[in-house]
């Protein structure tokens, strides 16, 4: 099997090339290793869009003529190292960071971009549960023009999404989140470093005056054949504080909504427990960030959650 | 042999220098490194991005050699551990650090070790010991447990260097 590979040096020229069936490659961290994993063979042409420096940008980008609210930018290029290490991402997208800081090892970070770990749709995937929760898009760019999906229609199945195969992502959009929203992500891990989630969940919160939920979404990881938005959050929260009864509730809810598999890694009815624990300290973080409280990032170190959790205990102890 | 019509001839800086190679749009960076290069310092370890043997730096970054396709590192600068020693007389304190706190045994995740360290220390020139650790977090090693190499980095930061024959103890 041999492979063509172009490296693009502009961006016509990488929608050109995947006009004409090439696949595109960013980091390779999911394509290079699932071919050498034997999930699939590497496809016969290429295209390398690392070099498109348009792709590696975080900026603000105006709203559209339908909701003027501005939009976070951030190309697909960019990594998951400078995702996690962005001063205005940790600090106003924080669950996005704290996805990010979670992924695999320090080289898996610098290599890995968000576009790649948004197209390649795996419902195990970090950044997804915290994009959607934000209520994220991407921009895809073909030959024939551009145009804005939300998340929740981008997957349509594990490793599915229903961009056209001569689509590239060119860039995930993120509305602006305001001074009182937080937003966490936490995952479910047998050990902290090169891992895949067990689980996971997203959320994404507002906060009134009075420390009641003014908005809140939640997204769940590893659960269902896609990454999986929480129904019904609304009824249970709006208005009330982010207590141990609330948040005991969208646990349940999160755990009702999961239709989990078994696998070597975790059975089914424990990926359904776990999952609700999970939303539960995802949505206790957010809320709390939302109040203007600092938890490092990511919030699966500071709190010493899964396999973290007796280092945090040992480090808490020598302090 | 690589298939003529998907083949190109590139140029690889490795080291400073500038290597022609004429290889596969598939091939990976560490099957150049090795087989076509001849710099067999970078090891080949699980081969799908597991293990970080074959870890080396591209523009002073972290990158698993085994699953990086070597046409895209055109143009930009590789360091394999042949590069890291200041001269052929001379290692590198991470070297000699690693080497005089017993961080080595059987020495196949070494050179991996030292690129992630390399560039851990580049951007974080005071790791605590938490910091070194994560920054290890993508290179496995089966024989020494970890803390001699941990306290090898720790002490190349530290500016100092063990007298030769202190095991670390
Ligand atoms: C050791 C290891 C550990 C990992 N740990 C984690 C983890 O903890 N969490 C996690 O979520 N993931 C993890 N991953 C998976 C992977 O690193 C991420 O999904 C990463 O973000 C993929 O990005 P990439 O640039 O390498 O994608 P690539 O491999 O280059 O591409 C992935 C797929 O997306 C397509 N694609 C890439 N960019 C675009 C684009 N701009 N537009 C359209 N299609 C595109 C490609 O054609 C391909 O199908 C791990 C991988 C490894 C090897």
């Amino acid at each position: 099997m041999t492979t063509h590979l172009l490296v693009a040096t502009t961006l016509d020229e990488a929608l050109a090339a995947m006009a004409n069936g090439a696949r595109p490659i960013a980091g390779g961290t999911d394509l290079v290793v699932g071919a050498r994993v034997g999930k699939a063979p590497l496809p016969t042409e290429l295209v390398a869009i690392d070099r498109l420096d348009e792709l590696d940008i975080v900026g603000m980008v105006p709203g559209g003529s339908d909701d003027p609210t501005p939009l976070l930018f951030v190309g697909a290029m960019v990594s998951h190292a400078t995702i996690m290490n962005h001063p205005l991402l940790a600090a106003s997208y924080s669950g996005l960071a704290d996805a990010s800081a979670l992924v695999g090892s320090p080289s898996t970070r610098n290599v890995g971009t968000i576009g790649g770990n948004v197209m390649n749709a795996s419902p195990a995937m970090d950044t997804g549960a915290p994009l959607l929760a934000m209520g994220a898009m991407a921009v895809l760019q073909s030959v024939s023009g551009s145009r804005t999906v939300p998340l929740a229609e981008l997957w349509t199945g594990p490793g599915t999404t229903s961009a056209g195969p001569d689509e590239l992502c060119v860039a995930i959009l993120i509305p602006r989140r305001m001074g009182e929203e937080g937003s966490a992500y936490v995952r479910l891990e047998y050990r902290r470093a090169m891992e895949i989630a067990v689980v996971g969940a997203g959320a994404a919160v507002t906060l009134n005056d009075d420390g009641t939920v003014a908005k809140a979404a939640v997204a769940l990881t590893a659960v269902g054949p896609t990454i999986l938005a929480l129904t019904g959050l609304e009824e249970l929260l709006i208005g009330t504080p982010l207590d141990d009864l609330s948040l005991s509730a969208v646990a349940m809810l999160a755990s009702e909504q999961a239709s989990p598999i078994s696998d070597l890694r975790a059975s089914d009815k424990y990926r359904r427990h776990t999952v609700g624990v999970m939303a539960k300290r995802a949505l206790e973080a957010a809320g709390r960030r939302a109040a203007g409280e600092t938890i490092a990032i990511p919030v699966n170190r500071a709190e010493g959650i899964g396999a973290a959790r007796n280092a945090a205990a040992q480090n808490g102890a020598a302090k | 042999m690589s298939n003529q019509e998907t083949s190109k001839s590139v140029f690889l800086n490795v080291n400073g220098v500038s290597y022609p190679v004429t290889i596969d749009g598939g091939r990976n960076l560490l099957s150049v490194l090795r087989g076509e290069i001849g710099l067999t310092g970078t090891k080949e370890g699980c081969d799908d991005c597991e293990c970080g043997a074959c870890m080396v730096l591209v523009d002073g970054q972290p990158v698993n050699s085994c699953s990086y396709l070597a046409a895209q590192t055109q143009g930009r600068e590789i360091t394999t551990i042949e590069g890291v020693a200041p001269s052929p007389e001379e290692m590198d304190p991470l070297q000699t650090n690693i080497l005089e706190a017993g961080g080595v045994q059987c020495g196949f995740c070494t050179p991996g070790m030292i690129l992630s360290a390399r560039a851990l220390l580049e951007r974080t020139p005071h790791p605590s010991e938490e910091e070194v650790r994560i920054g290890l977090s993508g290179n496995l090693c089966r024989c020494t447990g970890y803390a001699r190499i941990v306290e090898a980095v720790q002490r190349t930061a530290a500016g100092a260097k063990t007298a030769t024959g202190d095991t670390g103890q």
